[in-house]
């Protein structure tokens, strides 16, 4: 498999190939010898030159954090060969945009109507959880196309609130 | 001794108290809401009832369907943890007229310490040193402006009634005392229907120090030591140590004495906390009392070699205290921090969910009180405190690196926590020299975080590509969408035929 990895936004190229003796590795053109055990689920015990690391994936709705001992990175992959891979990496601010909840908890207010015009950053509603309000801003600026969520409903994580054109 | 004890709480603390109850051989009652029928308190409890929704008002601090419960389950006492009705002075008489004791001080001393001004003219009376101010709700903004003037700008509004920052105002000149003051009463009146707000001169950068106290029913009063509670964030305490790193013996016998005054003026009975404000000069000032036990009073067991909860039960159930104050002895360094489901990336806004993966730290100098399990899921109605990871040592500096140690290998998945903030402040040179005060945190978000030293992108990046092809599914499982046996879905990849590997090479020597 080939990957683009980006860490903390450093790109990689990651090519890995399991082999019967263990694993083929190519990091950015380098071929590293590398032994890996999946530990359990999230938990992968990598060797590297007599060197021992654990990592560790915490994974959120909205993204993906590695940790390498007591570091965290932000890590995104993508399959160069995937139209979603390609997709992702450039047209940003292109088309709709979804408003994604980023926590469960309860939508306590609106404070944008449907149709009205939207500026990036600006407040668009109030999700509650845990005693706190948060106010959930729009990625762009644009028109709020659609609202999802419902006043005094409930969110799960990752669950679309609300759409930017 | 009572034979039941009902804990009408949830989390961390009501598992601390179940713990109590069955090493004292105490048969223990949980409740619990609609959301929390999964929860750990539930699981470790002899007993277990439901008590209504998610809301807090109807469940835990509902005092009919508490002590209800109380009366059929044959409890015979109640403790109330911490938050939720442990200050309530209502409930503490409820349980009187219910004849259910009510582990904590009586209604009368809850009172007495609620009111923020009624307990400093108690105490102004039982010679207590304060803050300069009035002890009296502001009556107008002219007032206001007399009382200012007279103990000097900066100034502090505080709600009579307040806590946890709400209703407080810092006001640095005249022109902005009104306007503040109309603010702070409005604040106060939406938080605590009460809209009355009295004024202090303002500490700048103050410590924040508490000292804990304990008394028995037989009018015995002691001190068991401070705790330097400065590091915090939107004035709640994040981190808290004792000994403070600013406290010598002879400060603390001044302290200490003043706390029994404290507790004796407000007749007070089992556990309780006196905070002081403490400016640059080492001169501490009586900030309130909190009448329970304390988040963190962990710390003060750990140097003192007491349990506080087995005391606060026995001192209920009418023991004396086994012990003078000059048997208490503080012996090493013990630091807590509290684990919140806290997202760093996003202003540490709360961040409830399911915990898809838990690794939790042991060894030498380390204790966990945690409310959590890998598997649960944290709800969103309550408060976001997770579990408290407690470091002892011989000295500070091994308190230090132990704790730092254990936070290595603590790590929850599925749901972020402020794990990675903790070891950001044990690595900081002025924490590490003991220069805090209640500013400090702020100040250190503010900084640029320093740059992670022997760090391994390259490490994570192979990383992320081996989870990608070994562990995918687990995604779906992280979701809650589904969840999928491990062993199975990683039969095919190297980790097992590793596994197999070692097992079959061992199986030969």
């Amino acid at each position: 498999m080939v990957y683009d990895v980006t860490i903390d936004g450093k790109d990689f190229r990651l090519e890995l190939e399991r082999k019967e003796s263990g694993w083929q590795c190519r990091l950015d053109g380098r071929n590293i010898e590398m032994n890996a055990v999946l530990a359990r689920r999230d938990v992968l015990s990598i060797l590297i030159d007599g060197k021992a690391y654990e990592i560790k994936r915490e994974h959120a709705a909205s993204d993906t954090h590695l940790w390498v001992g007591s570091a965290r990175y932000l890590a995104e992959l993508r399959d160069p060969r995937s139209l979603r891979g390609r997709k992702g990496a450039g047209a940003d601010d292109k088309g709709p945009k979804k408003i994604l909840a980023p926590m469960p908890g309860k939508v306590v207010r609106m404070l944008v109507n449907q149709g009205q015009p939207v500026e990036a950053g600006q407040s668009i509603l109030v999700v509650e959880a845990m005693k706190m309000q948060n106010e959930i801003k729009s990625p762009k600026k644009g028109t709020l196309q659609k609202i999802v969520a419902i006043e005094g409903g409930n969110v799960n994580a990752g669950d679309v609130l609300a759409i930017v054109e | 001794m009572f034979k039941k004890i009902l804990i009408a709480n949830r989390g961390e603390i009501a598992v601390r108290v179940i713990r109590a109850c069955r090493e004292l051989g105490v048969t223990s009652v949980a409740v619990y809401s609609d959301v929390d029928r999964a929860s750990l308190h539930v699981r470790k409890a002899d007993e277990a009832y439901h008590i209504g929704p998610a809301a807090a008002a109807e469940s835990y601090l509902n005092f009919a369907k508490i002590l209800d419960v109380a009366k059929r389950s044959g409890a015979d006492a109640i403790h109330p943890g911490y938050g939720f009705l442990s200050e309530n002075a209502n409930f503490a008489q409820a349980c009187v007229n219910a004849g259910v004791k009510f582990i904590g001080p009586t209604a009368a001393s809850m009172e007495m310490m609620g009111s923020k001004t009624r307990a400093r003219q108690e105490m102004e009376k039982a010679g207590i040193p304060f803050v300069p101010g009035t002890s009296r709700g502001l009556e107008s903004a002219q007032q206001a402006e007399q009382v200012a003037a007279t103990i000097g700008y900066p100034v502090m509004l505080k709600a009579a009634a307040g806590g946890g920052g709400k209703g407080m105002r810092l006001v640095h000149a005249p022109e902005h005392l009104k306007s503040a003051l109309d603010a702070a009463q409005s604040e106060a009146e939406r938080a605590f229907g009460d809209r009355e707000v009295y004024i202090e001169k303002a500490i700048i950068n103050p410590r924040h120090i508490e000292m804990q106290v304990l008394a028995d029913e037989h009018g015995h009063t002691v001190y068991l030591g401070e705790r330097e509670c400065s590091i915090q964030r939107r004035h709640q305490k994040v981190l808290e140590e004792s000994p403070s790193p600013i406290v010598d013996t002879d400060m603390r016998r001044r302290m200490g004495e003043v706390a029994v005054r404290v507790a004796e003026a407000a007749k007070y009975t089992n556990a309780g906390t006196v905070e002081f404000l403490v400016d640059q000069d080492k001169n501490f000032y009586f900030l309130e009392m909190n009448t329970r036990l304390q988040v963190e009073h962990p710390v003060t067991e750990l140097i003192t070699g007491l349990d506080l909860v087995h005391l606060q039960i026995r001192i209920a159930a009418g023991e004396k205290l086994p012990f003078r104050q000059e048997d208490i002895r503080i012996r090493g360094h013990a630091i807590e921090c509290r684990i919140y489901a806290e997202d760093p990336d996003n202003n540490y806004f709360p961040s409830p969910g399911k915990i898809t993966l838990l690794l939790s730290p042991s060894g030498p100098g380390i204790r966990r009180d945690s409310g959590m399990y890998e598997g649960w899921t944290v709800p969103i109605d309550y408060d976001p405190l997770l579990a408290k990871l407690i470091g002892y040592g011989t000295d500070r500096t091994q308190a230090i690196s132990r704790l730092t140690r254990a936070l290595h290998e603590y790590f929850v998945g599925g749901i972020k926590t402020n794990i990675s903030l903790f070891r950001r402040i044990l690595t900081d040179s002025h924490f590490q020299a003991g220069q805090i005060d209640t500013g400090y945190l702020d100040r250190l978000l503010k900084s640029k975080p320093p740059e992670i030293r022997g760090g391994h992108p390259e490490i994570a990046a192979i990383a992320a590509g081996l989870f990608a092809m070994l562990d995918s599914n687990s995604v779906v499982a992280s979701n809650g969408t589904a969840s999928s046996n491990h062993r199975d879905n990683a039969g095919d990849g190297t980790a097992v035929s590793s596994w197999k590997r070692a097992a079959r090479a061992e199986a030969l020597s």
